[in-house]
């Protein structure tokens, strides 16, 4: 066990090195000059070439690629990411400014969504081939199928129409006004939310078929439980694993739906930070949410790799 | 007397009647119900699709500022958008670039991570340790950033999108098939072939990927509405087609939301089709899945 984790813990560092070279190279080569973005330019768009190096200069982007590659890695291990090329802010403290957002945004959806998916999973596979299991199927499958920015979307086109309702601009933490906070964030959490809780509902429902098919399951019965007992004691808890793994899988949806959903709600969160830093070329900000988001990803992994051995006794890592 | 008996009768006699295709196709009718409702959608889109020219009632392309934001009515079933476009036209030749889009980007991307997932696979070693953490490069960066980064770089246009979404598909499809490529490997007729001095080229294609095709074809059905959802998430953020291509998630994308009071039809329309479009392919997917894959037959 303690080799295997060694060895994951090894192999995160290639991984995380590729993932920061590639962001690098492609945010140099995505057109579009930062410093002219910067400078605007006269009416007709034209800048002054003395303006434009002065400007490179300052913002550190007249070095050599692999200088600035070099002293972005050094500032990574330091845990400093440079400073946003338009604000001007350490990309740290930017954000943070957003973190607190995002971070409700994907804590409530994940627990909203675990909430209704795996009842909602369980009924279905116990009521397998009846109308319950269609009706939950077809429920959950178009969670997969309708895009999130357009549940958004619905959800702004019906409070606009019926309630006269538009989104707030400022974000409101839970801790200085929780109804406000709410009433701000329980639509991006649906939307959210109702994507997270179809795959759930889906892995939830396939894997409690698998497991009430086991011989253990058979003597339970056969002792004559109660349905409740037999599903929720016996059934639910050995199932649990590779929903546990959804927690990583997802990981990476769960950042795609929050950049669509907050550029629906115009919440400023990291998500929209990221689309907007790659359409300003802000390179050093895409560069650190690329890395955390995939430090993240890594991380996370591993550590759903790690339950499982814990949980499952039988699994033994090599 | 007995041997004679033995002698008539077949090496091995056949389990059960072989079905006509007819036959097959309904009992995958009866079994899987919801798989045959997502075939029947994808007919129907293939179909819209393929004849659009000729359904559509109107030019997608042609405005008229004196038909601005027209409600749906007998003339426009689904009303007209802010340029004075017929919004139905627009849906169904839609329907062209969603299916464009959705088959060559994971027909691309499946079938480049399929080889290089073989290749790994039978290769092994140095090539298989630096093939798989290449992989695992592209799993862990974030699949609709790079996807958004790709379509920076390479401007709005369909065939860029096609590019921007097959690449995060190209992981996972190498995972799927390398897994299933290392079980074939140790075949005992792979080692037979192999031994009787068979080329790694031809023990790979001839012995190897025709044993894969089970998990890619699951593989492929099932990024097809992923790679649409993706087509119309880039387009909505202004990264897909270019106006005024008739793309669903353009026509999301801008002024839509903000005629939301006005003319909510503008938004209504084209997310349905994206939904029933991707459901469709989920929902066939899905039974595909189960059909082929043993484990979940019956489920």
């Amino acid at each position: 066990m303690r080799t295997y984790v060694l060895k994951r813990l090894l192999l995160i560092v290639p991984t995380l090195l590729g993932v920061a070279s590639l962001v690098f190279v492609i945010m140099r080569v995505i057109p579009g000059d930062v410093t002219l973005l910067i400078l605007g330019g006269d009416q007709a768009g034209r800048v002054d070439a003395a303006q434009i190096a002065a400007m490179k200069h300052r913002l550190g982007i007249d070095q050599p690629l692999l200088v600035q590659f070099g002293t972005w890695l050094w500032g990574v291990l330091r845990f400093d990411f440079g400073t946003s090329l338009w604000s001007g802010r350490p990309v740290v403290e930017e954000l943070l400014i957003r973190l607190p957002l995002s971070l409700e945004l994907a804590l409530a959806a994940t627990l909203v969504s675990v909430l209704i998916a795996i009842p909602l999973g369980m009924l279905a596979a116990v009521r397998q081939d009846s109308w319950v299991d269609y009706l939950i199927r077809v429920v959950s499958i178009g969670g997969l199928a309708i895009p999130s920015f357009w549940v958004g979307i619905l959800c702004i086109l019906l409070l606009v129409i019926y309630f006269g309702w538009g989104p707030p601009l400022e974000f409101t933490p839970p801790w200085v006004d929780p109804w406000a906070n709410f009433q701000q964030m329980v639509w991006p959490v649906v939307t959210v939310g109702y994507r997270y809780a179809a795959v759930t509902t889906r892995m939830t429902r396939s894997t409690v078929l698998e497991v009430l098919r086991e011989d253990y399951i058979r003597t339970a019965w056969a002792k004559g439980l109660r349905e409740r007992v037999v599903v929720v004691r016996h059934a639910l808890k050995n199932a649990m694993l590779p929903v546990i793994t959804l927690i990583g899988t997802e990981f990476a949806f769960l950042i795609g739906g929050l950049v669509v959903t907050e550029t629906v709600f115009t919440l400023n969160g990291v998500g929209r930070f990221v689309v907007d830093a790659v359409a300003h070329r802000d390179y050093p900000v895409v560069q650190a949410l690329v890395f955390l988001i995939a430090f993240g990803f890594v991380i996370v992994n591993l550590l759903v790799d790690l339950t499982y051995a814990w949980l499952d006794p039988r699994i033994r890592y090599r | 007397m007995a041997t004679r008996v033995l002698a008539h009768a077949p090496a091995s006699a056949p389990l059960a009647a072989r079905l006509t295709t007819r036959e097959e196709v309904v009992k995958f009718i009866r079994t899987k119900p919801l798989g045959a409702a997502g075939a029947l959608i994808i007919l129907a889109m293939l179909a819209v699709a393929a004849l659009a020219e000729p359904l559509a009632p109107y030019d997608p392309y042609r405005g008229d500022y004196g038909l601005q934001f027209a409600r749906p009515s007998a003339e426009h079933w689904f009303g007209t958008d802010e340029f004075g476009r017929d919004v139905l036209s627009r849906v169904m030749h839609g329907a062209r670039i969603a299916l464009f889009v959705g088959f060559t980007a994971s027909l691309a991307g499946c079938t480049i991570g399929g080889l290089l997932g073989a290749v790994s696979a039978f290769l092994g070693g140095k090539v298989d340790l630096l093939l798989e953490r290449l992989m695992d490069v592209l799993l862990a960066f974030p699949q609709l950033i790079l996807a958004l980064a790709v379509a920076s770089i390479l401007g709005p246009a369909v065939q860029n999108v096609v590019i921007a979404i097959s690449i995060p598909i190209i992981p996972r499809a190498a995972r799927v098939v390398r897994a299933t490529a290392l079980s074939v490997k140790e075949n005992v007729y792979v080692e037979a072939v192999s031994a009787l001095g068979a080329s790694r080229r031809r023990v790979i294609a001839q012995h190897i990927l025709p044993n894969v095709v089970a998990p890619y074809i699951i593989m492929l059905t099932a990024q097809l509405g992923g790679a649409i959802l993706a087509e119309a998430a880039l387009s909505y953020l202004g990264l897909g087609a270019a106006e005024p291509t008739p793309s669903w998630g353009l026509m999301l994308s801008g002024s839509a939301p903000s005629y939301a009071e006005k003319a909510p039809w503008i938004a209504l329309f084209p997310g349905m089709a994206i939904s029933l479009a991707v459901f469709g392919f989920n929902l066939f997917g899905d039974s595909l899945r189960d059909a082929l894959d043993p484990k979940l037959r019956g489920r």
